[in-house]
């Protein structure tokens, strides 16, 4: 069954990459549009009657998030593309950069022409420099052929357009600490309010979205802010691409209209294609190695018992405890044999070496989760631990500058709550969950000594 | 002005002010601050022990917020209802921040040049809990001396960022900052660099913990041993108006005066803080007003114990 794909359509086709090819197939549609037949203000209603939402994780609407942008001054305004993208298990923002980077490099003219930028920077991940050559060469072509620069298309309206490399500091991601990374500081998040819609890159009005946000956008302009709203479902518009990994028959990026069930993407083989081996299916990280992890019997269903489907809504369940998010779309699906104690670990891992240090409660607390998690995953666990751990990730959540101290906290949590029969098993039979072994050896990290 | 309730009392305030100002305008139960800094812009936030429960946002917004706020850099709005010390969440909340904040800063007070003055100390003592539950290796650092004032400690260093505003705000071309992160982050000077220009010694004052001392005071006397008086000079580079810390007649110490929330009200240069320790460098003005529920304030202030009459002598 073939279904509408926004950003994906043509990704297949070689010539995409490079601007003649991206013309052929109806690239740059948009700019002409947008800058020769529409006002800025009449793009940013499209996008919101389109009900785009941030493509990033947060969930945002966009539209609206362009209305907050501050016209009251005379200051230089912004838009900073975040193409930061660092979580575990989200890996879709490259597809599109690396095989479509006219779609973003078009999206970010339509955009800046909305919200009156003259000059837009891309920032990107530093371990996508194999990317920022393809982006800088794709610039390098619109320049040329009259879509960036002065007066674009003949018409009053210019715009610089940047690639900037980021150090590859996974909370860079987070809009403040990008803009302050950008600004060529320590890529510490700012506290908020200010929002950089008032107050951004070098204090003037900002906007940051998303790569995948800013490529929906020559679609909404060419089609319409409805043709867009009339797919997906709910307050759940358009399509999302879904970065599927795991123990699944098909790993890779897939684009889906919001409001598939989340069963139908696991077993379809148009999309993940079934569990590895046949195996039993166990867990699920729905958006990213952030956002709580969901048993095998919340999975297909919700809490309500109604099927679950792959939008923000239902996959958050009313922000209740049996709920997760569709996040940036990082979709990890763990099969029987897998550990999820030191799946937490793993992530805890991450949230430790990444933290940035600003704030007591991330800083100190991640690193606390990971070795209590670290010595339960290699033996040295004891009951309390577990009541422990429970307490030191609600120490951080909600008392942090930036949400990272969420992001480290939840998967803890979800781990705990779904599945505490596990974290017992590890401190029950020690001996065996040392000895296990996962095809990757053991860790070369010694033991944290265990002092009382 | 706007109105704000704090913990039950209500006071107008100037627009602008921040929740912790307005508490300290109260006077009562005011929230703890380990990195804000009222001299210093852009300082507040990153401790976290200031978390206050916003119960009622404004007059216009009777919801409340749905998380902490950071109450050093959280504005108030007019109808603004707060709660610190009466919200049993923010209080446990703190006390949670204090263990995390105590992982990696031992409480040895008894060997730290700090005691008596330390922010953190009160901090745990007020806030904090009992024990800790952390029981894996803590990280160490060796002492070093940067420049010939300063020694730093970073083993007591909560990374409160104060010093580093400091050395922005006050002092030409800033040679320090904070190096790595997460929680192997640290303060260090670029390589080879020691802190050196007329106005570092401010550093000192400003760090709410033993992680930056001065070196000419390390250790030669503990600052309930010593008498603080007010003291002026004539300065070319600062006002000149300092605390003297005598021990008899020596000058052991040269510090900036602090406001009650441990602030200095006027930072001071390099000359007057460690190159002018006699007296009679000096214009002595007088006794240092110190609060009687300091430790400094002992063997100081005159004070009489309480008599105590036993029952055997109402008895007869």
């Amino acid at each position: 069954m073939s279904r509408l794909k926004i950003l994906t359509e043509h990704i297949d086709k070689p010539e995409i990459t490079g601007i003649e090819g991206y013309i052929k197939h109806g690239g740059y549609r948009a700019v002409e549009k947008a800058l020769k037949k529409m006002q800025p203000d009449e793009v940013t209603e499209e996008v919101k009657k389109s009900g785009l939402r941030g493509r990033g994780g947060a969930g945002f609407p966009t539209g609206m998030k362009w209305s907050f942008i501050f016209k009251g001054n005379d200051k230089p305004r912004y838009l900073l593309c975040n193409a930061d993208e660092s979580e575990p298990g989200t890996f879709k923002d490259r597809l599109l950069m690396e095989k479509i980077p006219h779609l973003l490099i078009e999206g970010m003219i339509a955009s800046s022409f909305a919200l009156g930028v003259k000059t837009a920077y891309i920032y990107i991940r530093g371990e996508y420099m194999y990317i920022l050559h393809i982006l800088q060469k794709a610039i390098d072509e619109a320049y040329a052929k009259g879509y960036l620069g002065e007066n674009i298309l003949g018409t009053t309206y210019s715009l610089d357009l940047h690639v900037h490399p980021g150090g590859g500091a996974y909370i860079c991601g987070e809009e403040t600490a990008l803009i302050e990374s950008l600004e060529g500081k320590r890529g510490n998040p700012r506290i908020k309010p200010p929002f950089p819609a008032v107050e951004g890159l070098w204090g003037c009005p900002t906007i940051v979205n998303n790569v995948e946000t800013i490529c929906k956008v020559p679609f909404i302009i060419n089609e319409g802010g409805e043709t867009y709203a009339n797919i997906g479902i709910g307050a759940s518009t358009g399509t999302k691409l879904i970065s599927a990994c795991g123990n699944i028959n098909k790993p890779g990026v897939y684009e889906i209209e919001l409001g598939v069930p989340v069963e139908e993407f696991i077993y379809s083989d148009e999309y993940c294609g079934g569990i590895k081996g046949g195996k039993q299916l166990k867990a699920l990280v729905p958006g990213g190695s952030s956002v709580p992890i969901l048993p095998n019997r919340l999975i297909t269903k919700t809490a309500k018992g109604e099927p679950r489907l792959m939008s923000y809504e239902s996959l958050s369940d009313g922000g209740f405890p049996t709920g997760s998010m569709l996040g940036s779309g990082g979709f990890i699906v763990f099969d029987e044999d897998q550990c999820i104690v030191r799946n937490t670990w793993n992530f805890s891992r991450f949230y430790h070496h990444e933290s940035c240090g600003q704030c007591s409660p991330c800083r100190e607390g991640t690193g606390w989760m990971e070795k209590i998690l670290h010595r339960m995953e290699y033996g040295h666990g004891r009951m309390e631990d577990i009541d422990l751990l429970w307490d030191v990730q609600r120490k951080i959540e909600g008392n942090t500058i930036c949400p990272f101290g969420d992001a480290s906290a939840w998967p803890v949590a979800a781990a705990i709550r779904h599945f505490r029969d596990e974290f017992e098993w590890h401190v029950l039979h020690p001996a065996e969950a040392t000895r296990r072994n996962y095809g990757m050896g053991r860790s070369a990290e010694p033991i944290e000594q265990v002092t009382a | 002005m706007p109105k704000v309730t704090i913990d039950n009392i209500t006071i107008d305030v100037p627009p602008g002010t921040t929740i912790l100002n307005a508490a300290r305008m109260i006077g009562e139960n005011v929230p703890p601050a380990m990195c804000y800094y009222s001299k210093l812009k852009g300082s507040g936030g990153k401790c976290r022990v200031c978390l206050v429960k916003v119960t009622k946002t404004s007059e216009q917004n009777p919801r409340g917020m749905p998380k902490l706020v950071a109450s050093c850099v959280t504005q108030i709005a007019d109808g603004m209802v707060v709660e610190n010390i009466t919200s049993p969440e923010v209080v446990e909340a703190r006390k949670g921040v204090v263990e995390l904040l105590l992982i990696n800063h031992p409480l040895d007070c008894p060997v730290c040049d700090q005691a008596g003055e330390c922010h953190l100390q009160d901090l745990s003592y007020e806030h904090g809990a009992a024990t800790t539950r952390y029981d894996f290796g803590r990280r160490t650092f060796n002492k070093i001396d940067i420049g010939p004032y300063i020694q730093l400690h970073m083993t007591r260093c909560i990374l409160c960022y104060r010093c580093v505003y400091t050395a922005d705000q006050l002092t030409d071309g800033r040679v320090h900052g904070i190096i790595n992160r997460g929680d192997a982050a640290e303060i260090s000077t670029y390589i080879e660099n020691i802190i050196d220009n007329d106005f570092s010694g401010n550093v000192i004052d400003v760090c709410p913990v033993g992680a930056l001392t001065d070196r000419t005071f390390r250790f030669k006397s503990r600052v309930w041993f010593t008498k603080p008086m007010n003291a002026h000079r004539n300065c070319d580079k600062c006002s000149g108006k300092v605390t003297l810390w005598f021990q008899g007649e020596e000058v052991l110490r040269v510090t900036g005066r602090k406001d009650q929330y441990g602030e200095v009200e006027e930072f001071i240069c390099n000359t007057c803080r460690f190159e002018t320790k006699k007296k009679s460098d000096w214009v002595v003005e007088g006794h240092r007003r110190i609060d009687t529920h300091s430790v400094i304030a002992q063997n100081h202030l005159p004070y009489e114990l309480d008599v105590v009459h036993p029952q055997i002598e109402q008895a007869q």
